[in-house]
């Protein structure tokens, strides 16, 4: 076993999130990121896993034989170093949409940072990216680091989100922006970005119900910092590499129960696989590729699942936009299995529903949903093939009304 | 009788809260997903408190800065005097996690600890 890891420390964004709120389902504490990263750091060097720092992964190959796996690293001293494998975990998380990918006009000047590069900057090295700050975009780091910077000193003079609603967790937008009286402007966009060296200043416009930017309602605002916000995209190159089939609603791969993806003996977990809001999750996520790659390897690499062995379809609908696991095989469940997924928009007082083609299986009521927040049920493979195995596992929304 | 709705801040959750006051000021707490929701309630209505997180200058340690939170959650009206005086604090690497870096912040009884571990180089 060996864990790759391109940093120079294990723990990944962990370490550069010193908020709380972390570890509460798991370790029944509120700890901050370092601290919940530190947590399974020991577990790691206490068993003895070995591990390799500042190492790249620079190619991800099937072998001829059809199961080796072939792990091309690179590391700081330039050696390089091939792995052959049985089962790969892939653990590489996500990375932010920066600016040249969300097509905002005007200057490129200096001052315009994604939040979480800014995160890097204010939390790990000790530096100001600048004093007057506009942020554009309301993902949890957006709202954290519009804290972050009104501690340090800064004014951050508004959120803009593009949205009708936010894309970060309620909680956030209660401590981090009410709490220190930071507007977020919901329906809003930056339209013009002004300042040929640096940043002098961002127009604002709102945004009608097609997202357009609605005339003659831009403003004005002097800044010198613009941090976006806006969305994580699975790191999913060596993936695509390999010849792992992706999710175009995730970006991430198409994974079976066993967070197995579309090649035997690959599993993926956590952000790379789909975005998170709660790193308990991501922890239980990989723990359980973590168990499915043992067993890969125990029941003999290559011994997968042959092709006529049953398979369910999930199959979301009605405002769910996906679900992971989208594959499920009766002969490899657990006796539960949770299922993970996100609303596409803000739902209020409604039913998920789910199906086996056709039969309900289980309706729970939701005061509230919304995109930001991931969603999680319990399926009981009991449930599932009570009545023979189904081709199909429908999970979708239902309004009383 | 009063109502008020509140944000469960205590984790990720975000529960939705409902606060119902009688006029003896009882208060009856709904939309909790768990028993901290309920505590949270009633002291934010109250007495409302934060958990403090930043960073203090490090000399001789591998990074510049060490995260730092405060051990337990202080008033939230003292989370700016906090702040100011981890701007006057220095620590020596090594660092270790739960090390104290401030002791009693603002008065408030509470120290401020280290969240990270910090090598010497």
């Amino acid at each position: 076993m060996l864990i790759v890891e391109r940093d120079v420390r294990l723990g990944g964004i962990l370490n550069q999130c010193i908020h709380n709120g972390f570890g509460l389902h798991t370790f029944k504490e509120e700890l901050t990121g370092p601290e919940y990263a530190a947590r399974y750091i020991s577990q790691v060097e206490e068993l003895g896993v070995p591990y390799r720092l500042s190492t790249i992964v620079t190619d991800l190959q099937l072998a001829d034989d059809g199961h080796t796996k072939t792990v091309t690293t690179m590391d700081e001293q330039g050696g390089l170093t091939i792995y052959e494998a049985d089962a790969v975990i892939l653990a590489m998380g996500c990375r932010e949409r920066a600016r040249g990918a969300l097509n905002i006009p005007g200057e490129r000047p200096a001052g315009i940072y994604t939040a979480g590069t800014a995160q890097y900057f204010v939390n790990l090295e000790g530096r100001m990216p600048g004093r007057e700050v506009v942020i554009l975009g309301s993902g949890d780091i957006g709202l954290i680091m519009a804290r972050r910077m009104t501690l340090e000193g800064a004014h951050v003079k508004l959120v803009a989100e593009l949205q009708p609603y936010s894309g970060g967790l309620k909680r956030n937008i209660v401590q981090c922006l009410d709490d220190y009286g930071i507007p977020l402007m919901l329906s809003h966009t930056v339209v013009k970005i002004h300042g040929d060296k640096r940043l002098t200043g961002v127009t604002i416009a709102e945004v009608d119900d097609k997202l357009n930017p609605i005339p003659g309602s831009e403003q004005y605002y002097e800044c010198d910092t613009l941090l976006l916000s806006c969305g994580l995209l699975p790191e999913n190159e060596l993936s695509g590499q390999l010849g792992v089939n992706l999710s175009p609603v995730t970006s991430g791969a198409v994974v079976n129960e066993s967070l197995e993806t579309s090649i035997p003996g690959v599993f993926s977990c956590g952000n790379v696989l789909h975005v998170h809001d709660l790193v308990d999750y991501v922890s239980e996520e990989a723990g359980a590729a973590g168990a499915h790659a043992a067993a890969y390897i125990q029941a003999g690499a290559g011994s997968g699942s042959g092709p006529e062995e049953a398979k369910v379809r999930v199959v979301t609908d009605g405002g769910v936009r996906y679900s992971v696991p989208s594959i499920l095989r009766p002969d490899h469940m657990s006796d539960l299995t949770t299922i993970r997924f996100r609303v596409g928009a803000v739902y209020k007082d409604v039913d998920v529903v789910t199906y086996a083609d056709g039969r309900e299986l289980s309706r729970l009521h939701k005061r509230i949903m919304a995109p930001g927040e991931m969603e999680q049920l319990i399926l009981k493979k009991a449930d599932l093939i009570s009545q023979g195995v189904p081709a199909e596992y429908h999970i979708t929304i239902e309004s009383k009304n | 009788m009063e109502h008020k709705e509140l944000i469960c801040i205590n984790c990720p959750m975000g529960c939705m809260l409902s606060v119902d006051i009688d006029d003896s000021g009882e208060m009856t707490v709904t939309g909790n997903n768990c028993p901290r929701g309920d505590v949270y309630a009633r002291k934010e209505l109250t007495d409302p408190t934060r958990i403090v997180t930043s960073i203090v200058n490090v000399t001789n340690g591998e990074l510049p800065v060490v995260s730092v939170k405060t051990k337990e959650d202080i008033p939230k009206d003292k989370i700016d005097e906090i702040i100011k005086e981890l701007k006057g604090v220095t620590v020596e690497a090594p660092v270790l996690i739960g090390e104290t870096v401030l002791k009693d912040a603002a008065g408030t009884g509470v120290d401020v600890i280290a969240t990270k571990n910090i090598r010497r180089i």
